[in-house]
């Protein structure tokens, strides 16, 4: 294979370099011009509109997408961590008492029981040993025990619910709240947690019961569960009102 | 009139020059995803003789606490990347193009040739096609290494659902020191292709632009001179 030859008048290549030149910098002005419209357009949940559009579509495309058989790698527990990160307290107000918590689950609206930490603990117990992965890049094996959601969600009879398209929770203070998409909420990895490394959860650790969901990034993971609800809206979520992504799923 | 040789198709000027912002905004937004846990630096236990990065550099480019930010930006222009590249990638193979930039058997001898020649310890080279063989493999190499970046990206952006792909390139750590690797290495191959492309010249860089390059007359002349002049003295 050969390029081409051609033989060009001297004012042929010239006006062709014009030309091209002048088309490379109106393209470099519309460039600079996007990225101006991007960075000064209107803040979304505090990230600028355009950027939110294509976020909120790859949401869209990796939740259609989702395949719940795929696990999060899964190790022996001799690799699990014994001092476990804590990062983040957001919700975990001084003035909690543990001993009068119980789980505020609201079924429908005007439908809401309390649920006490024994008798979640009285459902089949899962456990799971896996890589935790923070939005902030880092990554920890730790050991986790607890009730799956799915069993959770049989027991009370919430199909209705988890057919609906997120689950919402926050802190009893209200302090952090999450939302999550329920085909993520209904994978077998994801429980109601109250036991980290075989005891019960330190109160840093979101003592009585947490949220691990190994499909998504840590600030999903909502410590000291206090309320859980249902919706087809999202339901409001603490760090996508500060500019992150909703979906955080692998 | 002068002769001019058709060097870079249209599209392959596309693809070039819509690359060049988008890694810019990916190794930018990048950087502010890396400062949230900027652990890499290159050492051995205690002893560190490059930390990524020193914290005048994050100062220098107002890297500090702009996570989300990174995050939102690095998530839409990854399409701009893996869609241009997949099309550069189609077009190399259905253009017949990717035989100027494939090494063959001999480049990697004549490669060495060519760093001597450019680094001006040795004159003269083999003649070269559209690409010398020292480019060849530089832009066979930089073509494998954007498909290894998409590929440690989506090992980290999704980790579970493309648990095979994570685990193949050693886990959801490594793979996201993998992706930081071949962001340096990018970024160093950009800094010689820029130095490159300012001691190749005007004309050169036109090629990218317009397309063609002027052949330089005298050039032809001598070629056939020496065409000529050869088999006299074989003949002697």
């Amino acid at each position: 294979m050969k390029m081409e030859e051609q033989v060009w008048t001297e004012s042929k290549i010239r006006s062709k370099t014009l030309w091209s030149i002048i088309i490379f910098i109106i393209l470099l002005i519309a460039a600079i011009v996007c990225w101006k419209w991007i960075i000064s357009s209107e803040k979304d949940q505090g990230a600028p509109k355009p950027l939110r559009a294509v976020l909120n579509t790859n949401e869209s495309i990796f939740t259609a997408m989702f395949n719940q058989n795929r696990l999060s790698k899964t190790y022996p527990a001799s690799l699990a961590a014994p001092r476990v990160r804590v990062n983040g307290d957001e919700g975990m107000s001084e003035d909690f008492n543990p001993d009068t918590w119980k789980l505020q689950l609201i079924r429908k609206t005007g439908d809401t029981i309390y649920i006490s930490l024994d008798e979640i603990k009285s459902l089949p117990k899962t456990e799971i040993i896996f890589d935790f992965k923070c939005i902030e890049g880092w990554n920890q094996v730790s050991h986790w025990g607890g009730v799956r959601f799915s069993d959770f969600v049989k027991k009370y009879n919430l199909e209705d619910e988890a057919a609906l398209q997120f689950t919402g929770m926050h802190t009893p203070d209200n302090g952090y709240y999450v939302g999550v998409d329920n085909k993520s909420m209904m994978h077998p990895q994801t429980l109601l947690c109250y036991e980290l490394n075989g005891k019960p959860l330190p109160m840093k650790q979101g003592y009585p019961l947490r949220l691990i969901i190994p499909v998504k990034y840590g600030v999903k993971h909502l410590k000291r569960i206090g309320t859980i609800y249902f919706s087809n809206n999202r339901p409001p979520d603490y760090w996508y009102e500060r500019g992150y992504d909703y979906y955080c799923g692998f | 009139m002068k002769k001019i040789v058709k060097k870079h198709p249209l599209a392959i000027r596309w693809f070039h020059w819509i690359n060049f912002p988008v890694l810019a905004i990916m190794t930018w937004s990048g950087l502010l995803i890396y400062w949230a846990n900027d652990v890499y630096k290159l050492g051995w236990n205690d002893k560190t003789i490059l930390k990524f990065f020193p914290d005048s550099f994050y100062k220098a480019f107002n890297i500090p606490f702009r996570l989300a930010e990174g995050m939102s930006f690095h998530f839409v222009f990854m399409w701009f990347f893996a869609i241009n590249g997949l099309l550069y990638v189609l077009y190399l193979i259905f253009s017949g193009q990717w035989r100027f930039i494939l090494p063959g058997k001999k480049s990697f001898g004549e490669a060495w040739r060519v760093l001597l020649h450019d680094l001006r310890i040795k004159r003269g080279l083999p003649p070269q096609q559209k690409y010398n063989a020292a480019q060849r493999i530089a832009y066979t190499v930089v073509i494998i290494m954007g498909i290894f970046m998409l590929l440690t990206g989506l090992a980290i952006y999704k980790p579970v659902q493309l648990n095979w792909l994570c685990s193949l390139l050693g886990g959801y750590a490594w793979a996201r020191a993998e992706h930081f690797i071949l962001t340096i290495l990018f970024c160093l191959f950009f800094l010689v292709h820029v130095l490159q492309v300012i001691f190749a010249g005007w004309n050169n860089f036109r090629g990218m632009i317009a397309g063609f390059e002027v052949k330089k007359t005298t050039d032809v002349t001598t070629q056939e001179e020496k065409v000529t002049v050869q088999p006299k003295t074989s003949e002697s």
